[in-house]
């Protein structure tokens, strides 16, 4: 592979330097004091976990810092990833009453940050004490936002929980897969490590499945709550996919996710499949890792494109070149991949997904010459191992789950997050654990 | 063309922003700065007995992340010797013939040395004498300042020796911290005073560090109360000299004095009587160079208003004000929501519901609440349209039908004169025939 030359240390640092830097202490009271305090205020109703997000940032105006983190923490236990990595100009701040007025939205995503590092900075001050226990135990599957999130709930009233996590390190999705301008993996362990003082056991490097059966969970504990998240990418199942140098974007962001740059390999001209938000993330690494010429390859428009628009800004700003209606159909090289094959497409009859199809022009290929490809098409679900769990119901590779309880169709089995609704943001499968917490709570007290 | 040139009880300036007698006033170099700046007048920082300082000497008050919308200081009168002042002040006046300088004078209650600092000041070439019968701290414990101005004869006895011997005008300093400032106000009147200056600071504690549980401004461990202004004692100054200029047995100019801090204060003191104006907190905060602002502000204002002169509208709001007796009773007006402009806090409603007559409802309209006011139950107390953020979205609106007048005081006169007493009942009657609904 044609590798991009190394940064020097600086060069890395200033390219992974946190893309929002957080507040000083006048900086926060100021904005704090800009909030309106709306009574049914719409931010709180716009997020996802529903933090009343009008009381904790009034708290931080009167300094009291500690109330602020707990207001937040009561809602949501992935606040901090949260506060960093929500799409919050879609969300909270999207729907703040200032943007009616024609005014800039209150910076809710900074002030939660705000008060959360301050929570963890002070030496993390018992804010929740779990109730006695109730004999009853919980066995999750996966350690994300979903998992930490119903096991916190459940610890505190009263259960025995053990996080099973088939990686060495806990934290789901928000230890492994924000890119480092974002979160970086102590956040993200800083929660893990709240929900454990509850009382919460992970067990690590532990793959239900394969180093212990399903069935055996289903005996060892009451109920089984399923947050696994989504399994690998999806491949477009063209030639010369398994060329060199052709790599996951799930894994490329694990490895620089781990911060040791220099150690992670770029090609010098990378090209990106794919327009979601992962993508953007995977391109965005890519250029700040020293990559000369990052492509986004995408057969559908801007419009069409699943990134948010901050995101496609953020790579917009990152000199990220965007091949749109431009389809990939064959990756060529001798060993390392060498150019992508494209042809153009216009854009056809809307498909089920409400958008428009994608239909190849004739005579319209063309070759990119790269030394990178990065898949970014969106994780798939991890079927074989929903397959193993009895009496499971998944549809499009979605484990379906009562909306109210998230209970699947088998009783003992509760599931929330990726797996669940096939991707969305760390806060939806924060809202979920905690809702599946009150789901399996409610199902083990009508049971005994 | 605006002329903004006043003149306070003989005292001429070129405009009405004077320096208040403070720290900014302190010396030949600052106020010789501020006139450069184009400062109108300044009154020079108190002269008088032998005074030593402390640090710290301020507290502020800062307010949901503005710093400083009220100041207090423990800081006591000019800590020069009599003779460096008074020599710079000649000097400044030499320099600055067209500018109004005032001295501030402050000694012991003895006839004989008033009439020394007077005729003294006198030759300094100064356009006017401030007597401060104001400072609350410091010198009052030494029977000065506040100590003066809070019993109306004292305030007669010492503005009467400066007044016999003085060839030049005498502005009285009033405290306000007394009951009812109109009495030491006519005591300056009857001993021939030819203005008055108010008001002076108000006794404060600024505050305690809840870290270290110290009292602000804290002296090696100890604290005292000290004079606060700026901002917000701007209302508090506002209505003293309402009742100053609306009382017929002061009758004396006034130089208008605490929290103002741009043109538009300025023009709301001079509304209400103020012939000058004094500033010193937004000075002691940003520096000279807002005489800018203030000057520009002032004569754009009158500009727009058709004023030509102070004198077009000093004072043009004094005659509004009246007992509570003479109010109309049918005056009725109710709070009117634009829709159009409501961004949907609904502070309003939560306002209304919670600190007042429960009368704006939320009503669920896509997927938001809209507010709607139930006019027959709205008293028309307008704290909703106070509360609210969009400007112009909530008005309070006149629904009576403007032909009828009762005012409380006519109405005990209607009920002697029908012989019935005042009670609920013969209230309710009177309420039901006009309509009124009590909630």
């Amino acid at each position: 592979m044609n590798i991009a030359d190394k940064l020097t240390d600086e060069q890395y640092k200033e390219n992974f330097k946190e893309i929002t830097p957080p507040f000083s202490r006048n900086a926060a009271i100021n904005e704090a004091n800009r909030c309106l305090f709306c009574y049914d205020s719409p931010c709180t109703k716009a997020c996802p976990t529903h933090i009343d997000i009008p009381t904790f940032i009034k708290k931080i105006a009167t300094e009291n810092i500690i109330g602020s983190a707990k207001t937040i923490l009561s809602s949501n236990w992935a606040a901090l990833t949260c506060a960093k990595a929500c799409p919050v100009e879609i969300l909270c701040e999207g729907s703040c009453v200032y943007v009616e007025k024609g005014e800039k939205a209150i910076e809710i995503g900074r002030l939660q940050r705000y008060a959360i590092d301050n929570y963890f900075e002070s030496g993390t001050p018992k804010l929740f004490t779990p109730k006695k226990k109730n004999g009853k135990s919980v066995g999750i599957v996966g350690s994300g936002p979903a998992g930490l999130a119903c096991a916190a709930e459940l610890a505190l009233i009263g259960y025995d929980v053990q996080i099973y996590e088939s990686k060495e390190t806990p934290g789901g999705l928000d230890t492994w897969g924000i890119a480092p301008y974002k979160t970086i993996q102590a956040d993200s362990l800083k929660e893990v490590e709240l929900v454990k003082s509850f009382g919460v056991k992970i067990q690590t490097g532990i793959r239900v499945g394969d180093d212990i059966t399903i069935d055996e969970l289903l005996k060892k504990h009451n109920s089984i709550f399923i947050g696994i998240g989504l399994g690998e990418s999806g491949k477009l199942r063209i030639p010369g996919e398994n060329l060199k140098g052709v790599v996951d974007a799930l894994e490329f962001i694990e490895e620089v996710k781990k911060e040791k740059y220099k150690t992670v390999d770029v090609g010098k001209n990378v090209a990106i499949i794919g327009a979601g938000n992962t993508a953007i993330d995977a391109a965005t690494e890519a250029k700040r890792l020293g990559a000369e010429k990052v492509m986004i390859i995408y057969r559908r428009t801007a419009e069409e494109m699943p990134a948010n628009s901050f995101e496609y800004r953020l790579a917009k700003n990152d000199g990220i070149i965007f091949h749109f209606l431009t389809s990939p159909v064959e990756f060529i090289g001798k060993k390392n991949i060498e150019s992508i094959k494209c042809i153009k497409v216009e854009l056809g009859k809307k498909d089920e997904s409400g958008r428009r199809r994608p239909v190849p022009v004739k005579n319209s290929e063309f070759e990119i010459p790269v030394d990178m490809v990065i898949y970014a098409l969106g994780q798939l679900a991890n079927s074989d191992f929903l397959k193993t769990i009895p009496g499971l119901k998944v549809n499009n590779g979605c484990v379906i789950v009562n909306e109210e309880t998230y209970q699947t169709n088998n009783p003992k089995v509760f599931a929330g997050g990726d797996c669940i609704n096939g991707g969305k943001e760390v806060v939806n499968a924060a809202y979920d654990g905690k809702r599946a917490a009150d789901g399996i709570d409610k199902y083990l007290n009508k049971i005994n | 063309m605006v002329d903004l040139s006043i003149d306070c009880g003989g005292i001429k300036s070129p405009n009405p922003f004077w320096l208040a007698s403070a720290p900014p006033s302190n010396s030949a170099y600052q106020n010789c700065k501020a006139f450069e700046q184009g400062w109108g007048g300044t009154v020079w920082k108190t002269i008088g007995e032998p005074v030593m300082n402390v640090c710290n000497r301020y507290g502020g008050l800062d307010l949901n992340g503005d710093k400083i919308v009220g100041l207090n200081n423990i800081e006591l009168i000019s800590d020069r010797p009599i003779e460096v002042n008074l020599k710079e002040i000649a000097e400044t006046k030499k320099l600055w013939p067209d500018r109004a300088v005032v001295v501030s004078l402050m000694v012991e209650s003895k006839k004989e040395t008033w009439h020394d600092i007077v005729k003294r000041t006198i030759d300094t070439g100064a356009d006017g004498i401030e007597l401060n019968y104001g400072c609350p701290h410091g010198m009052s414990e030494r029977g000065m300042g506040a100590a003066v101005g809070q019993v109306p004869d004292y305030c007669k006895m010492i503005t009467e020796w400066v007044t016999e011997v003085s060839t030049i005008p005498v502005l009285v300093k009033l405290t306000p911290n007394v009951t009812d400032i109109r009495y030491p106000a006519r005591a300056a009147k009857v001993a021939n005073a030819s203005g008055i200056s108010l008001i002076n600071t108000i006794n404060s504690i600024i505050g305690v560090d809840i870290d270290t549980l110290k009292i602000q401004p804290t002296v090696a461990g100890k604290s005292s109360h000290g004079g606060f202004a700026g901002p917000a004692v701007k209302p508090i100054a506002l209505h003293m000299i309402s009742q100053v200029a609306s009382d017929p047995e002061v009758k004396l100019p006034i130089s208008g004095i605490g929290g103002i801090s741009t043109w538009r204060d300025a023009v709301e003191f001079i509304l209400l009587g103020s012939t000058s104006v004094q500033l010193c907190t937004a000075v002691m905060h940003y520096g000279f160079r807002i005489i800018n602002d203030l000057v520009e502000g002032l004569t754009n204002w009158m500009e727009s208003k058709g004023f030509t002169s102070i004198e077009d509208f000093r004072g043009k709001a004094i005659e509004q004000i009246e007992d509570f007796g003479n109010f109309n009773l049918l005056h009725k007006t109710v709070a009117r929501i634009d829709q159009s402009k409501c961004i949907h806090c609904n502070l309003c409603h939560i306002a209304c519901e919670d600190g007042a007559h429960q009368c704006i409802d939320l009503i669920p309209v896509n997927g938001h609440n809209k507010t709607e006011v139930r006019e027959e139950d709205c008293v028309g107390c307008c704290l909703c349209s106070l509360v609210c953020p969009v400007e112009g979205c909530i008005s309070m609106v006149r629904v009576d039908d403007e032909t009828k007048s009762k005012t409380w005081n006519e109405l005990i006169k209607d009920f002697e004169k029908q012989g019935k007493p005042l009670t609920w009942e013969n209230l309710a009657e009177f309420q039901k025939e006009h309509g009124i609904v009590i909630h």
